[in-house]
């Protein structure tokens, strides 16, 4: 099989010094929203002072350059336990050219592997069969500010009076964004998972996020219930950072997936603004990245 | 505009600071987040754990620094690792909350004027920046290569054993961006945007 390791360095490269242009426009648009010489106003345009800085010299958005989630669809000609590899060879040299933090820390010694690589979830990488000929390596780097305010909710849940509904979700939804405050570095994006079990939940919640952030969702009441929740999360005050202000949410991805008759899980991911996301394509000989 | 605040910092000029002002910082400070607020609690406050010759040594070199100065709450991507010249790559600042049970103790302990972090603290912290006086500097979290250019040089480095992100590193800085968003007065802003939205979730899940 081919090595793609220094092909993936470059994905790690990109997606950690190089924000979405669409993730960007929307910051452009919620830095229009703000009030000038307000704090809010103030935080995004160092935002976005930032997002050009990092482009231009290939250095990190954010620090936290997080956990490296892969999502790999690849087909029957690759092997995965080789392309395993190759990703890990690529997370290291990542970290050695300080495209990422070493950020991986053994949780009962407390020691930093100093090389990005824990157990087998450490970076953590999906892999689903291709439809095709084409091999695809989407990455998300999520920091762990954005991580620690995700949040499921078990419906029913009295205190929100939320159902086993939309509108429960909702309500969910709504709770978990004012719970979070300005902590997953506001304003970010929400992933939602409807139903599965609690680690499927956590898991579509952020497989979600891959969505490109423009599309619209193929149910209609799901793609209302998106655009109503990043609306109304707009309407809480929160702002940039938590500094009070109308951008608080910049899109909201929804996805459902059966449950068990007695569970019913609504999961949330955070995503902070920082929404590093690229995309690697492999067709044939030829490689871009998206 | 934006206030130019060297450090040492005195009790004056904290008492003046209101929330909502803009600062640019410039001096010599030190990070630490998660692992440096429990070894600082744990071994000099609470004494849980007995402090080693190591310990005390690595204090009494941070006291100077710290007495009048701050900690920023950041775990930052260093370069030079292999030739110790070391330079600060992406530095923005991590969720401060974590630190809430050790903050106030620590600030008084070390007669610190300030934390630098991101989102905010709570109740205990607030009342030692009263007491003490001092006040929460708030950093735009993510920035982190326009914060790693105001570190205009890395002096040194304590407990490396704690990892990159989680060691002690002394820093100087040249007008890094802040917003107070606590001051010594009881106000933060904080709270004022949590009881606001509050009420406002209130009014969308329940109207």
């Amino acid at each position: 099989m081919r090595d793609f390791t220094q092909e993936l360095l470059e994905l790690i490269r990109l997606t950690s010094t190089d924000l979405p242009n669409q993730v960007e426009e929307r910051l452009k648009t919620a830095l229009a929203s703000e009030e000038l010489g307000s704090a809010a106003h103030a935080a995004l345009e160092t935002i976005l002072k930032n997002v050009t800085m990092t482009r231009k010299n290939s250095t990190p958005i954010c620090q936290d350059t997080g956990t490296p989630i892969f999502f790999v669809s690849a087909p029957t000609s690759i092997d995965k336990d080789e392309l395993t590899v190759q990703i890990r060879g690529a997370i290291e040299l990542a970290t050695q050219k300080s495209y990422l933090r070493p950020n991986a820390v053994h949780s009962i010694t407390g020691k930093n592997s100093g090389n990005n690589l824990g157990d087998a979830y450490f970076p953590t990488i999906h892999f689903q069969p291709s439809a095709n000929d084409e091999l695809s390596v989407d990455l998300i780097l999520k920091g762990g500010g954005c991580e620690n305010v995700g949040a499921q909710y078990s419906l029913p849940n009295d205190e929100l009076k939320a159902g086993r509904d939309l509108e429960g979700v909702r309500r969910a939804a709504l709770d978990a964004v004012y719970r979070a405050q300005g902590e997953g570095c506001a304003p970010g994006f929400l992933g939602i998972a409807i139903g599965g079990d609690r680690g499927t939940g956590y898991a579509a919640s952020k497989e979600v996020l891959m969505r490109d952030p423009d599309d619209h969702n193929r149910d209609a009441e799901l793609d209302q219930l998106e655009n109503r929740i990043t609306t109304e999360a707009n309407e809480l005050g929160i702002g940039p950072m938590g500094f009070g202000g109308k951008a608080t949410v910049l899109g909201t991805k929804i996805i459902s997936s059966y449950r068990l008759p007695a569970s019913f899980f609504v999961t949330i991911s955070y995503m902070c603004w920082a929404f590093r996301h690229h995309k690697m394509i492999v067709k044939g000989e030829a490689i871009d990245y998206e | 505009m934006e206030k130019h605040l060297n450090i040492p910092i005195s009790a004056d000029e904290i008492r003046d600071l209101k929330v909502g002002e803009s600062v640019l910082l410039s001096g010599i400070m030190i990070t630490g987040r998660d692992a440096v607020h429990k070894w600082i609690h744990d071994t000099f406050i609470d004494k849980t754990k007995p402090a080693t010759q190591e310990d005390l040594d690595t204090l009494s070199q941070l006291k100077p620094i710290l007495d009048g100065g701050l900690i920023y709450h950041c775990g930052p991507v260093v370069s030079g690792l292999e030739t110790k010249q070391y330079r600060f790559v992406a530095a923005g600042p991590t969720t401060s909350i974590r630190e809430e049970p050790y903050q106030g103790d620590v600030i008084h302990f070390l007669n610190l004027r300030g934390v630098i972090g991101k989102g905010g603290m709570g109740p205990k912290t607030l009342k030692a920046c009263h007491d003490a006086p001092a006040v929460y500097f708030h950093a735009i979290g993510g920035a982190a290569a326009l914060i790693a250019e105001s570190v205009t040089e890395v002096i040194g480095v304590h407990k490396l054993e704690f990892g990159i992100p989680e060691a002690i590193w002394v820093i100087k800085v040249k007008d890094l961006p802040v917003i107070v968003t606590m001051d010594s007065h009881n106000a933060s802003l904080h709270t004022s945007v949590r009881d606001q939205s509050k009420s406002i979730l209130n009014r969308l899940i329940e109207g």
